[in-house]
């Protein structure tokens, strides 16, 4: 290859010179700009995306006619009983995949190549979560649709069924930005798996999503009361109007305020780990 | 004043479980304008530290570094508006396409939309990568990435252009296509600090040349002037027979100012010595007299090579810190 010396003067006579927008504007268009490559990796690279949709449809369809006949919840019927903790327990892992992403990026050196950029750093993670938030959204719609199939009703209002859905996808946005620290914070992408398989099982499965909590031996009944999974469980099935009459859920402050409690979560979450995944942004490569 | 200059320069990483690594230990420079610097060294000797110092990834624990009189610590985003950097990470997004990195970038430096296509554009047809633009970039050939790399660096037109090992992983003929790309830019004026631990790279495309070991410059100049620091020339000779090297190396023993050296497949032997000429018909004098056979016999300069050797105590291939200057620094 050859590239001519007077074309290269003449190129780059002929760059463009940066502009300075405001910086409100600025992080608008970084924003975008970074979620739009999240969206064209979705296109591209589809295996996320067959991955988190057919993952659920499989959990509905197993839960739904393999334990369904087995497990008995009294007053109700299981299938409506376990499609709040099937939506929960796919949007909370659905959100480790921020957190591997970010630390594969920076892998790949690319984080690199937007921090010599004259960008907002906040921006990169915001199209981060943003792609993300897309992927859970698709997850859910994909879920209802073969919830809907398989004989799952709402039955409260479609409002109040629409709420449940946006406090799902809502809850794992926040936690997207917990995955997004960790995965500015490890050193390599395969930890996130890890920790997402040591911390996320245990808090899924240890909750009221899949039996109810008051069924469970007495420490892991306390466990399961405190559980935010549970919390977020609970606030979809009540919203969804899927909770069984007369169902023991348990006597802590988050059982009996479900809905406040995650929003509580929510606004706590992102308080806390928006300005500390910013603060890590700008720290990478500034360790051994 | 220098258009890039750093003082001072110090940076420490404390890695878990392993002592302290003073990555830069001091490092002062100073770039004019419209040259090419080349930092030469060996793996973590701080090359790639210094970059990212003066790229603003990450901050110098002391000292102070500017460019066009922009403090990098105070002002980094003043700075990142003006530089361009390439690595040797190629990082770019695989998943993207050619033209649609250089509009991502463009549109990250704030072009405004039509500016930023256009340029995305001029720069795959200037970088001969046409036919590939639409492609996603995890089908590109090594060289290719090197070239949208660099390209992403030059959607504007950088201050100072970085280049860390541009070259590092690259077949013969792809290097020689980048080198005469950075020729091209530098004899466009374009300012470029460029890292490399290829002395001939530096050689080739640097004006002046800082060796650094142990993040610290431990020499300064061009490089001849590198060359001269070492003094001399080498003599070096083929033998047809390996049953003569004691003989060659004996001779050549008696007119070099060190011990000689002897290459892998016994047949090539050299030394460095003060005078060339006269040395060079001594030994071949001695060697037409005892009758050895010669294939081949001759002067050169001394290799930034010998000169590195020279300065540090230890060859360049040494990468004794490697583990202390991978991607992140981990």
């Amino acid at each position: 290859m050859t590239v001519a010396a007077d074309r290269v003067t003449t190129s780059l006579e002929a760059a463009p010179v940066p502009r300075e927008p405001s910086p409100l504007a600025a992080w608008f268009s970084d924003g975008w700009i970074t979620t739009r490559r999240n969206l064209i990796k979705i296109k591209r690279v589809p295996d996320v995306l067959v991955f988190t949709t057919l993952q659920p449809i499989m959990f509905v369809l197993l839960f739904s006619y393999v334990y369904s006949g087995s497990i008995q919840i009294p007053g109700s019927d299981y299938k409506e009983f376990i499609m709040a903790g099937i939506f929960a327990q796919t949007v909370v892992f659905g959100a480790t995949w921020s957190g591997y992403a970010t630390a594969q990026d920076i892998r790949d050196g690319i984080i690199d190549r937007f921090r010599t950029l004259p960008m907002r750093p906040s921006a990169v993670l915001v199209g981060r979560t943003n792609g993300d938030l897309l992927i859970n959204s698709i997850s859910m719609v994909v879920m209802i649709l073969t919830g809907l199939v398989v004989g799952w009703r709402v039955r409260s209002s479609l409002l109040e069924g629409l709420a449940g859905v946006v406090l799902l996808l809502a809850f794992a946005y926040a936690l997207s930005w917990v995955m997004v620290f960790i995965g500015l914070s490890v050193r390599s992408p395969e930890v996130i798996n890890n920790v997402s398989f040591i911390v996320l099982f245990p808090l899924t499965f240890i909750s009221n999503a899949f039996v109810p909590s008051e069924n469970l031996p007495t420490p892991l009944r306390i466990f399961a009361e405190w559980n935010p999974v549970s919390a977020l469980v609970l606030a979809a099935r009540q919203l969804f109007g899927n909770v069984p009459p007369g169902m023991q859920v348990g006597d802590t402050w988050t059982m009996q305020n479900p809905v406040q409690a995650v929003l509580i979560g929510i606004a706590v979450l992102l308080a806390v780990f928006v300005p500390l995944s910013v603060w890590r942004f700008g720290r990478i490569g500034s360790r051994a | 004043m220098a258009f890039l200059e750093a003082e001072d320069l110090r940076v420490t990483y404390h890695p878990r479980k392993a002592p302290v690594v003073k990555a830069l230990d001091g490092l002062s420079l100073d770039v004019p304008q419209g040259t090419v610097f080349g930092l030469l060294g060996p793996n973590g000797a701080g090359k790639s530290t210094t970059v990212k110092v003066l790229t603003t990834l990450i901050r110098a624990d002391s000292g102070r570094a500017r460019i066009d009189g922009i403090d990098v610590r105070e002002d980094p985003e003043e700075i990142r508006r003006r530089i361009g950097v390439a690595g040797q990470y190629a990082a770019v997004d695989e998943n993207l396409t050619a033209l649609e990195n250089l509009d991502m970038v463009g549109r990250l430096y704030h072009l405004s939309r039509t500016d930023s296509k256009r340029r995305a554009e001029e720069l795959v047809a200037l970088f001969d990568l046409g036919e590939a633009k639409s492609r996603p970039v995890k089908g590109f050939s090594g060289g290719m990435r090197r070239r949208i790399d660099l390209a992403c660096a030059l959607v504007i037109s950088p201050a100072v252009l970085f280049l860390d090992e541009p070259t590092t992983g690259l077949d013969p003929r792809s290097r020689l296509g980048m080198w005469d790309v950075i020729e091209s830019l530098a004899s466009a004026g374009t300012t470029v600090l460029l890292t490399t631990q290829y002395l001939e790279e530096a050689d080739r495309l640097a004006d002046d040349i800082a060796v650094i070991d142990r993040g610290q410059v431990i020499a300064r100049g061009t490089a001849d002037e590198l060359k001269a620091r070492v003094g001399g020339r080498r003599i070096q000779l083929t033998l047809v027979s390996a049953d003569d090297l004691p003989a060659a190396v004996a001779a050549l023993q008696r007119v070099g100012t060190g011990a000689p050296d002897v290459s892998g497949d016994g047949r090539a032997a050299s030394v460095t010595v003060a005078e060339g000429a006269p040395a060079l018909a001594e030994v071949l004098a001695e060697l037409a007299r005892q009758g050895i056979e010669l294939h081949d016999a001759g002067m050169q300069r001394p290799t930034l090579d010998d000169v590195f050797l020279r300065l540090t105590g230890h060859a360049a291939e040494d990468g004794e810190a490697d583990e202390t200057e991978g991607r992140k620094g981990s």
